[in-house]
């Protein structure tokens, strides 16, 4: 379709958006949902593997009860009812990425359900509805051979590995999200960083896009105000926090070019594109999917007792949303400056940088600043910048000790950033420890005043200001290596002035 | 009136991927439909205050602790594959997208 797409602040002056997003969490338990196979990611093909999650005849499953305490823990999190009683459920269909013919999942009996959580979006605070929380097994990965594009279509044949079969995923749902206008886009990707952190705080997961242990599903639909919200199209494959966004954005583009041109939109697949930004429709859905749901009959019922669940809920760590008010705090920080961090992606940098001994003010400056500088030029994320907080505690001190100036620091920063080990050993290494020899200070400070005489005279008859001029003639004789405060007092005291 | 029709019947096959000839479906459908009215007797007898029952057996949350077990090497995993190739399961392709996640 070669429509021109519309202006974005003229499709929402005109269309009202609704949003909803799907969260599949990959837990980090040791083994799988129903069997003792271990789940780190990668290794060889088919090597994790057992009758169970293989779906061999005779082999029973039975649930992980770490899985289910950390299903529960983010139910609690994300402000959920937990289930007194509920039940797994086989979602029958015909693909071979699990190999029983079917997955075990939840249908109508989640673990968890209505909760909500608040994230914050341009200062304000959007409440998303959660509707509910469950628990399945992940699927096996297919690869398509014989097509041209590792796609199925065109492919003659598949072949399957099954290390991720029977993995723990947690399915998030929110209940549909209206009323956030133009925002809608920023409210989506505020959400997913949002669960993202809460799901870190709890240490359920490593919650990585980019490996595919967080993966999103978005679904968009737009309506003319004051009318039924309009047909939804899901989008999957949105596998990084700007492709949240960007999703969005770009459905709801490509929706109001539909329906200005007087067409329908069709409830359907859509898969985004990481290169172009743009969705393409998916599989049709022709028949209606039929999983033909029924309840688990290998499982038993779960009921969490209400004193276990009491328990993990007095466990709760501090949530993200309060434990960066808390840090706002302590550190001292307006609104503005706390965004600034969190934009930066610097928010946990900080706060280990001040637990290995930096203070707020000087963590904040090396993150925000240089290192924040270097991260922008690589393109790469603030924490893959090649420094560790305990690293950058250790330079602050070395300058707060008067071994460093600003300007070696960064020199020494460099090296770190370059991987040649800890702040004392480059410094040592390239020699750029501040002069604090005071003999070769004073012999420099002397040699600069006897090359600028006319300037001498200038100090000497009061006009103070007139050392900087000098303080840079020691600077440069000391390639930079001089603490610039010490040298002016220097000059000062030889050439018997008050500072 | 019968329990299930012979539409309904054709449409379970299809979804089951079993061939099923024209005759067969008559077949069948007239043998479901009576064991659905069986069950459909034992609904009968059920009272309100009974719920329906999925497991026979009084138990809940039999869980198991989150430890390693050894499993299979891929070539026991493989053993009964009809076909394997690059140490995964061979198998022929199908049309409709990754339905599950």
């Amino acid at each position: 379709m070669t429509t021109t797409l519309p202006a974005y602040d003229d499709v929402v002056a005109r269309y009202e958006p609704v949003i909803g997003l799907e969260t599949h969490v990959e837990l980090g338990t040791n083994t799988k949902m129903f069997c003792g196979c271990p789940t780190d990611f990668g290794g060889e093909p088919n090597t994790r593997v057992c009758p169970v999650c293989l779906g061999l005849p005779g082999s029973l499953p039975v649930a992980n009860k770490a899985a289910i305490e950390a299903t529960i823990r983010i139910g609690l999190a994300l402000n959920c009812s937990i289930a007194e009683w509920c039940r797994f459920a086989r979602k029958n269909y015909f693909y071979p990425d699990m190999p029983k013919d079917f997955q075990i999942s939840q249908y109508d009996e989640p673990l968890c359900f209505d909760g909500y959580l608040d994230v914050e979006v341009d200062g304000e605070l959007v409440r998303i509805g959660i509707e509910r929380v469950h628990l399945e097994e992940d699927t096996g990965k297919t690869l398509h051979v014989g097509g041209a594009t590792g796609r199925i279509h065109g492919a003659t044949e598949s072949l399957v590995d099954y290390n991720r079969a029977g993995i723990p995923l947690v399915e998030i749902v929110t209940k549909p999200v209206p009323g956030t206008g133009a925002l809608a886009p920023e409210v989506a990707r505020a959400y997913v960083t949002e669960l993202r952190d809460v799901l870190r705080s709890l240490g359920v997961s490593d919650v990585r896009m980019e490996e595919g242990s967080l993966r999103c599903d978005v679904n968009t639909s737009l309506n003319l105000p004051g009318e039924e919200w309009g047909t939804r199209t899901e989008t999957k494959n949105v596998n990084s926090l700007r492709s949240v966004e960007r999703a969005v954005r770009s459905e709801m583009l490509r929706q109001a070019a539909v329906l200005d041109a007087g067409g329908k939109i069709t409830q359907e697949t859509r898969h985004f594109h990481e290169d172009t930004g743009d969705t393409t429709p998916g599989r049709s859905k022709e028949t209606a999917t039929d999983y033909r749901y029924f309840p688990e009959p290998d499982l038993v019922p779960l009921a969490p007792d209400a004193a276990w669940v009491a328990e993990l809920k007095a466990a709760l760590p501090e949530l993200p949303r309060l434990h960066r008010r808390r840090l706002q705090e302590q550190w001292g920080l307006s609104d503005l400056d706390m965004q600034s961090v969190l934009n930066a992606g610097a928010v946990e940098l900080i706060e280990q940088t001040v637990a290995a001994g930096a203070t707020p003010a000087a963590a904040r400056k090396w993150w925000l600043g240089e290192l924040s500088r270097r991260a922008n030029e690589a393109g790469i994320e603030l924490a893959d910048v090649g420094a560790t907080p305990a690293q950058v505690a250790e330079l602050q001190g070395l300058v707060d000790a008067g071994k460093l100036n600003d300007k070696l620091a960064r020199s020494v920063l460099e090296g770190v950033v370059a991987g040649e080990g800890s702040p004392t050993e480059i410094m040592t290494d390239r020699g750029l420890e501040v002069v604090s020899d005071t003999g070769a200070l004073t012999a420099a400070v002397d040699e600069a005043i006897a090359a600028n005489p006319g300037i001498a005279d200038k100090i000497r008859s009061g006009k103070v200001a007139a050392a900087g001029a000098l303080v840079g003639a020691v600077m440069k004789t000391t390639r930079g290596q001089a603490d610039a405060k010490t040298v002016r007092e220097l000059i000062l005291e030889r050439l018997g002035v008050q500072g | 009136m019968a329990a299930i029709s012979r539409e309904e019947v054709a449409h379970l096959a299809r979804l089951s991927r079993l061939a099923v000839t024209e005759e067969e479906l008559d077949t069948f459908a007239g043998q479901l439909d009576v064991i659905l009215q069986s069950v459909a007797q034992v609904g009968e007898v059920a009272a309100a205050d009974i719920p329906p029952t999925s497991h026979s057996v009084p138990l809940t949350n039999v869980l198991r602790e989150d430890v390693v077990v050894p499993g299979l090497t891929p070539q026991e995993a493989l053993s009964g594959a009809p076909d394997a190739d690059q140490q995964r399961f061979r198998v022929p392709r199908i049309l409709d997208e990754d339905v599950a996640s």
